[in-house]
């Protein structure tokens, strides 16, 4: 229990989240919202460490949602120009255009 | 109040504003009002932490989520003139398969983590867990060379950036030579 909140409450909406930014990436075509449910899912991990670290008093959970944020950060960064280049390339951001290496 | 705590119901209320954030981010067809949600569902996940006591998170949380990475998002997204209009949109049929396996994951999750309350909890830890004072101590004593490989990663992922969004035109004058 964490301030009388179950760690189970925690699992519970970490989960929802982790799985509502799964959907996002099977269900768009937009690389750029791809990206964001990527961000969302991260963030679930990051939340489930945090409630973790609280639980058990330890700071180490929460100085490694600190490196997460800092990879997302990093990510995200060559993502966009990795996506500015195909969409200057190929004039659309559709995930479909981009199945070249399916064959 | 019906027999929750303030907390509780803070925790509640948080937690449904996030999934309905997080839903409309996933269902809403205009990348620009998928950004806001987005920013949205990372201030109810900032207003967890501080439930959790974890302020130093909080903040940084806020800063660089919806203070840097989104605005990144938006800039693209209006850079590159996204609207509802260029939507790229998936079949009926692969969303239903998106959903309905996002079910079955969702299922096999609460099953394997259903009875997590009767873990044993190691109550070693130090009390002001979430407080700047002792996450930079613990930052700066054990994990000091990670935090160096981290400030590494940033700068080459800086360096790379600029090396893939630059225009490459003395590479094309090389390959016309």
């Amino acid at each position: 229990m964490i301030n009388g909140i179950s760690i189970n409450m925690y699992l519970m909406l970490s989960t929802v989240l982790f799985i509502i930014g799964a959907v996002g990436v099977m269900a768009r075509r937009n690389t750029i919202i791809l990206f964001m449910c990527i961000e969302l899912m991260l963030n679930a991990v990051n939340l489930l460490l945090v409630a973790f670290s609280t639980l058990h008093a330890d700071t180490s959970g929460q100085v490694f949602v600190f490196f997460i944020m800092a990879v997302a950060a990093s990510e995200v960064a060559v993502g966009l120009a990795i996506l500015s280049m195909v969409y200057r390339n190929t004039k659309s951001i559709d995930s479909e255009l981009l199945s070249k290496l399916k064959h | 109040m019906l027999g929750y705590t303030v907390t509780q119901w803070i925790f509640g209320i948080l937690a449904f504003l996030a999934i309905l954030f997080a839903l409309m981010v996933v269902f809403t067809r205009n990348p620009i009002h998928s950004v806001l949600y987005l920013v949205l569902t990372f201030f109810c996940i900032a207003g967890h932490y501080l439930l959790l006591n974890a302020q130093f998170l909080a903040v940084v949380h806020i800063a660089v989520y919806a203070g840097a990475i989104m605005v990144l998002f938006l800039f693209v997204i209006m850079l590159l003139n996204l609207n509802e209009d260029t939507e790229p949109q998936k079949t009926g049929l692969s969303k239903a398969i998106a959903v309905i396996v996002g079910g079955l994951f969702l299922l096999v999750m609460v099953g394997a983590l259903k009875g997590a309350d009767q873990l044993a909890i190691n109550a070693k830890g130090h009390p002001d867990t979430g407080l700047m004072h002792r996450l930079g101590q613990v930052l700066f004593h054990e994990y000091l060379f990670p935090f160096e490989i981290v400030s590494v990663l940033l700068l080459s992922a800086l360096v790379g950036a600029i090396m893939i969004g630059k225009k490459d035109t003395e590479e094309q004058t090389d390959t016309v030579k």
